[in-house]
């Protein structure tokens, strides 16, 4: 069969830049691998989040902050289309903290990233323990503070992949699903790809396949550096609201429907997507010391899944020089970035200029030796 | 709708439902207990509110959730009534705390 684009990857950074590519042709292939794949999008906590991303990279800032500017109108869109709500809030966000170290550290982090976005501005307030009391009444007492930016939000993943998967259909798009990639051959700016003992042919072919990628992409000449990284989540019952609506916390947050998230370890160890007693029990101890009323909730859930992460940190972004239909997309924040890989990113891929945020975003930012400390 | 057996053996465990006393016989379950009592409904949902009732009595549907001895969301089908117990039904979401 032919297409005018093939996607290797159905997660949520694949299946955006599909759906974007929806916008220049229907003929467009998505290849899913198997329920058994390493899915950092069924994982993923859910933030679409701006704070504190981006220490010394304005241009990831640029770009991460124009998602965040598009999702409210990119998860409208999808709803249109497919019926889902994505549960998309853009509510703010804070990040809480715990001693005078953190304030200091985390004060100076924000003072960083507002000087290094210049003229177009960076919105930070730091509130002290009374202000964050009345927006949030449930903190603990060694909460002694917190970073706010109107920025940041919340979608769930679960629902957003959902209704990119449902709107794709109706696009006329193809989902294939359990079609693990064989082998890929290119061909005077043909790709062949074999997958699930089929056999597929496009102009276009791109390879958004998380930890996937790598290997992947090699074979296109294309070096996509990610490694493996676990993060840890906790799900509680359903409560009533004992978190703010009008607020997001980086890493205790409640669902529309009333579960408690709590997430945010980070943990390299391959690929082994297994929760552990100790680190859960260090999760759910540093979220009852932010909110003491969570000691009395029960947790229903756990789970670890392993973020698709390079050395930096950053997305990587890539067009194959020796087979130029041929690009890699990989990023650890596929919930955050989908509304800017859809309307954006796949404009590029369409043939369109690459967008200025994204110029640095190429492996060849790995080879430059790192300055001395 | 329930009834015991009558070779079962004397009602000699008491525990409270929303504060009213119950007798069962030893070895019955919560959920055993609620549906001797007539209290079909064990719950009403986090979400919608809808009534939800024993239903597998196996510990696997989680429909008959209820707070036993202050700690909410409990298997009723899984916990064996014992003497002092009290049992509240939860109707609607849980309050572990205000906003």
């Amino acid at each position: 069969m032919n297409y005018d684009a093939i996607v290797i990857g159905g997660g949520l950074v694949g299946s955006a830049i599909a759906h974007g590519l929806t916008r220049h042709t229907r003929s467009v292939l998505v290849l899913d691998q198997g329920d058994r794949a390493f899915r950092a999008t069924r994982g993923n906590f859910g933030l679409v989040w701006v704070q504190s991303k981006g220490d010394g990279a304005p241009h990831y800032v640029t770009w991460t902050r124009r998602s965040a500017d598009l999702w409210a109108d990119f998860s409208a869109a999808l709803k249109d289309d497919s019926g889902v709500d994505t549960h998309h809030r853009r509510t703010t966000g804070i990040h809480l903290l715990v001693s005078e170290q953190e304030v200091k550290d985390r004060t100076a982090l924000m003072e960083r990233l507002k000087r290094q976005s210049g003229n177009e501005g960076y919105k930070y307030r730091m509130l002290d323990r009374a202000e964050l009391k009345d927006l949030l009444p449930s903190v603990g007492p060694d909460v002694v503070g917190a970073s706010w930016t109107p920025y940041d939000g919340v979608a769930n993943p679960l629902y957003t992949i959902r209704a990119v998967h449902a709107s794709l259909a109706k696009r006329g798009a193809v989902y294939r699903p359990a079609m693990t990639v064989e082998s890929l051959a290119h061909r005077d700016g043909t790709f062949t790809v074999k997958a699930g003992g089929e056999t597929f042919q496009t102009p276009k072919l791109v390879i958004a396949a998380g930890l996937g990628t790598k290997a992947l992409a090699a074979q296109l000449g294309m070096r996509v550096p990610v490694e493996p990284q676990r993060g840890q989540v906790l799900v509680t019952e359903r409560l009533a609201p004992i978190l703010s609506d009008r607020v997001t916390v980086t890493n205790v947050r409640q669902t529309v429907e009333g579960s408690v998230m709590i997430g945010d370890s980070q943990e390299d160890v391959g690929f082994d997507n297994r929760t552990t007693v100790p680190v859960l029990a260090e999760m759910a101890a540093r979220a009852i010391q932010r909110f003491p009323a969570l000691a009395n909730a029960q947790i229903v859930r756990t789970w670890a899944a392993l973020r698709v992460m390079s050395a930096d940190g950053l997305p990587i972004y890539v067009q194959s020089r020796e087979a130029p239909g041929a690009f890699a997309a990989t990023c650890h924040s596929g919930v955050t970035l989908a509304a800017v890989h859809s309307r954006v990113l796949a404009d590029w891929i369409a043939g369109g200029p690459r967008p200025e945020e994204t110029l640095k975003l190429v492996p060849e930012r790995f080879d430059v030796p790192q300055a001395a400390e | 709708m329930f009834r015991r057996r009558p070779s079962d053996a004397a009602a000699t465990v008491t525990l409270t439902v929303d504060g009213e006393t119950l007798s069962v016989r030893p070895g019955e379950s919560v959920a055993a207990a609620l549906l001797l009592s007539g209290r079909a409904e064990a719950r009403a949902t986090a979400v919608s509110g809808a009534p939800r009732g024993p239903y597998c009595m196996m510990g696997v549907c989680f429909e008959c959730l209820v707070s036993i001895d202050g700690v909410g969301n409990r298997q009723a089908c899984m916990v064996e009534a014992t003497d002092g117990m009290r049992v509240e039904r939860q109707m609607g979401v849980r309050r572990i705390g205000a906003a």
